[in-house]
């Protein structure tokens, strides 16, 4: 059977769009004839497979099919009526009217020419279809479109209706078959399917019993892997948020409350770049990656202005700095608050960022999640290469190790200490613009993160950069972790605890500092 | 922690004595209060319902402020967490006037209080238990603030985490406190809090008698706590807790255990303002989970840092003064209020980091 079906379509594919046209146009003058010449010709169309008769028949579901006397059929296109099987341009004619009968055999065609469809997507949805509707009946069909298919994700969708078809075929070898087939899948629908099909034969429980347990096996892995992206994608957010506080408090030694709110304004630039770029449309695209310098040269800017305006004195008086930071914050927050008012303002994704990424698994990962991973791993590279290999990084290094001697040295300890704080300023300025694809950009958008950020820099090492990494990702993916079983708000209480518990044990954090720098 | 907070306040005979009389004189004016407010409201000296009830408010907050002055301005320890305690001690009252609801609830069930009913709970939690009893739950107002301060604090001091890290830790302590009161499945009516409470030993609570009395007992349980506060910090362990504010390390070579010290101050500190918080919920008459907020804690600190850190007056100062200009800017200009605040915690930490206080004693020393 299968040998013969693949000679077929080697035939038809190979040697015969004239056979083939031969059919499928005497066929198709079928379609002009009485009610009951349609429904024959309908499932006739239907089995024959071929892929011309989708327009053909979905117009005449439509009321968009045309008969002239002759019995000629015409397909109405947008106003326009053209020769169905020719193509060429025609005067209207008379509408083909259908009944009842003729829309269910319609149906029935239609889900089996979906299959040849030339639209990936149709054929895609085609198989799906004919999962969910499994029956004995379908085998042939689907065994005739896997021949033909040659797009892999839509191989593997047929190979699942097929096997699901199989699973309540008669002949007990084809169940066989369809239940190995469904074991190699990691669908939950599969493992329905299978359950179901357990009930029915309790001759092949066995089979079935460890298709399911193979279902299992693989439905963990994933659920494992997505519990690990999901905390990657937290984590990179927490890295975000936490890495200008890395620099700012971790190296220099500020604690600066106001960091939420740089991250907050970091936003709504993003906010003001998006509504300036709407009205050209060839910038609308460029919007976010333009947003990323500005968000940084704002929120340095304000940096600067804080520190040399107000923090500078305060240097040695932690906190009274701590007090004072956040009062700015509440100035900066009641001040976005009254300018933009409290809603929530929204901003677009680009096309690249939106969708899904479907990776070997079935693991599906949401596309602007990756990105934003990406993004954090770039700019925590960025900051790293700044404070390694330049000068303003070796200066930098240098003031916090020993200012006096920094000083002695000609370094310009006061505009180093200004350009670090507009440095970690201006990281939270584009984690600001990060979370505005993922979170409410609201005046309190930075309020939420701030407990976090500190969280993560203690957590990780006061003034290790690698330490923030992976003090971001752990928290991400522990609390991700622990969201399953104990919730959201839980899973966040317990890792705040947990931090607390883990400061009892390294007060210095994970990558605690070693040396007289550590003494300081 | 830094020499700029380096020494005790010691005033001048002449001036610590008009502060003392102005102390005196802004306790009589509040014991007076409530009978003003009987007079008949075209006489002089009538006092307003909105006076009383809010400077009954204000005198809890005067409690959380002396309770934050004396782990900060005396031990060094800034807690931004103190709004934790003071919530707590609210919520173990008013888990005592929700039981006394009983059957007059919207749902009229005999024991359970109205939210559980709407949650389908069939039974009480056993946290629940006993807290029909005033004696207990005032107990709980005091202890359970007081155990986690314990816990917290023995934590952090024997690890010798200070400064800002414990602040932040205090922080992080709230906004957790916060997350889960949030919760339904907490038992502790989750976003609403409660309210809608009837009555309190016996008395219903809206009427002037019951107000007036509410009113008393803040006014003389912060009396008592000014008194406690005044006599710790002329003790000996108040000269030695400022010793650890300003030199730990020093104190601890002397041979004193700095850990029991500072976790001493840390519990009391934090059950004078689980003290303020019972008193606070039946007089404005509701508890929720945004008492916790972290901003509300921080927002404490401040009036303790604008009347005056490490000086009693000041806390009672910076809470009276900063609520009372809160309560008259929000009146007609809510939107400025905010940038009020943020400003005074900016101008007090650059140019009055002794707060008002220390205006007065500007030119005294030094």
């Amino acid at each position: 059977m299968r040998v013969l079906c693949l000679v077929m379509a080697l035939f038809l594919l190979l040697a015969a769009p004239l056979r083939a046209q031969d059919r499928f146009e005497t066929l198709a003058a079928g379609l002009s004839g009485g009610f009951g010449a349609q429904v024959e010709t309908v499932e006739r169309l239907g089995a024959l497979g071929d892929a011309r008769a989708l327009p053909l028949l979905q117009a005449l579901g439509e009321g968009r099919l045309q008969k002239r006397a002759d019995g000629t059929l015409l397909l109405e296109q947008d106003g326009t009526v053209v020769e169905a099987v020719a193509g060429t341009p025609a005067a209207p004619g008379e509408t083909v009217r259908i009944n009842n009968r003729v829309r269910a055999a319609l149906r029935g065609a239609l889900g089996r020419l979906q299959l040849v469809a030339p639209q990936e997507g149709a054929r895609l949805q085609a198989a799906d279809g004919l999962f969910r509707s499994r029956s004995a009946d379908n085998i042939p069909l689907l065994e005739q479109a896997l021949a033909r298919e040659a797009a892999p994700l839509v191989r593997a969708r047929m190979e699942l209706a097929l096997a699901a078809s199989r699973l309540v075929a008669a002949d007990e070898a084809a169940r066989r078959q369809g239940i190995e087939i469904l074991s190699g899948s990691g669908s939950a629908e599969a493992r329905s399917l299978l359950l179901e099909a357990r009930a029915a034969n309790p001759a092949l429980a066995a089979p079935i019993d460890a298709a399911i347990a193979a279902i299992d096996a693989r439905l963990q892995i994933r659920q494992a892997a997505e519990t690990v992206f999901q905390g990657l994608s937290l984590g990179s957010i927490l890295l975000l948020a936490a890495l200008g506080l890395a620099i700012t408090f971790g190296v220099m030694g500020i604690i600066n409350m106001a960091h939420g709110e740089m991250v907050m304004l970091g936003a709504y630039t993003t906010v003001m770049v998006q509504e300036g770029f709407r009205g050209v449309p060839w910038l609308a695209p460029w919007s976010l990656p333009v947003s990323v310098p500005a968000a940084f040269l704002v929120t340095a800017a304000v940096g600067v202005a804080l520190e040399r305006g107000l923090i500078r004195h305060l240097y040695g008086r932690p906190l009274e700095t701590l007090l004072m930071t956040f009062g700015v914050g509440m100035i900066l927050q009641q001040a976005v608050r009254l300018l933009f008012g409290a809603q929530n303002r929204e901003v677009v994704s680009p096309a690249w960022m939106q969708g899904t990424l479907a990776l070997p698994g079935d693991i599906t990962v949401t596309q602007n999640r990756l990105w934003i991973i990406l993004f954090a791993l770039v700019v925590l590279g960025l900051a790293v290469a700044a404070i390694r290999f330049t000068r303003f990084g070796l200066e930098m290094r240098a003031v916090v190790q020993n200012r006096r001697i920094a000083a002695t040295m000609g370094i310009r300890t006061g505009r180093v200490d200004a350009m670090t704080f507009a440095f970690g300023s201006g990281i939270a300025g584009m984690a600001g613009v990060a979370l505005s694809q993922v979170d409410n950009v609201s005046p309190n958008l930075g309020t939420g993160y701030i407990i976090d950020s500190f969280m993560v820099v203690v957590f990780g090492g006061v003034g290790s950069l690698a330490g923030t990494m992976i003090g971001a990702f752990t928290l991400g993916i522990v609390n991700k972790l622990l969201e399953p079983w104990a919730g959201a708000v839980l899973a966040k209480i317990a890792v705040l605890v947990g931090i607390m518990l883990f400061i009892q044990r390294r007060p210095k954090g994970l990558f605690a500092l070693k040396g007289r720098a550590a003494e300081q | 922690m830094s020499a700029t907070t380096a020494e005790t306040p010691r005033l001048r005979p002449t001036r610590a004595l008009i502060l003392r009389g102005l102390l005196l004189a802004g306790l009589l004016i509040l014991a007076l209060l409530p009978l003003l407010n009987r007079l008949p409201p075209d006489h002089a000296l009538h006092a307003s319902d909105f006076i009383v009830s809010v400077s009954g408010k204000w005198m809890c907050y005067a409690m959380l402020a002396l309770a934050i002055d004396l782990a900060w301005g005396y031990a060094g320890i800034l807690s931004l967490g103190h709004g934790a305690f003071f919530a707590l001690g609210g919520y173990a009252i008013g888990m005592h006037l929700m039981r006394l609801i009983g059957p007059r609830g919207v749902y009229g069930h005999p024991v359970l209080p109205d939210f559980m009913v709407f949650l389908g709970w069939t039974e009480l939690p056993w946290y629940w238990w006993g807290f029909q009893f005033f004696p207990f739950a005032l107990l709980m107002a005091l202890a359970v603030p007081g155990l986690l301060a314990g816990l917290l604090g023995w934590l952090a001091f024997r690890s010798r985490i200070t400064g800002v890290y414990l602040s932040i830790i205090t922080q992080a302590m709230t906004y957790a406190l916060m997350l889960a009161f949030f919760r339904n499945d907490m038992g502790f009516g989750g976003n609403n809090g409660f309210t809608d409470f009837k009555e309190l030993l016996g008395m219903k609570l809206n009427t002037a008698g019951a107000r007036a009395a509410l009113f008393y007992a803040a006014l003389l349980s912060l009396s008592g706590a000014v008194l406690l506060c005044r006599h710790l910090t002329r003790s000996k362990l108040g000269r030695v807790l400022v010793a650890v504010r300003d030199a730990e390390s020093r104190v601890r070579f002397l041979g004193y255990s700095t850990v029991s010290v500072k976790l001493s101050v840390f519990v009391l500190s934090a059950m004078l303002a689980g003290l303020g918080g019972a008193l606070y919920v039946p007089l404005v008459g509701i508890i929720n989970p945004g008492e916790f907020s972290p901003g509300n804690s921080i927002e404490a600190v401040i009036w303790v840092a604008v009347g005056g850190r490490g000086t009693l007056v000041g806390a009672l100062l910076g809470a009276f003064s900063v609520n009372a200009v809160k309560t008259w800017l929000t009146s007609f200009a809510p939107d400025l209020w905010l940038f009020a605040l943020g400003g005074l915690f900016v101008a007090v930490t650059l140019f009055l980091p002794r707060g008002l206080i220390g205006l007065m004693r500007k030119g005294e020393e030094r």
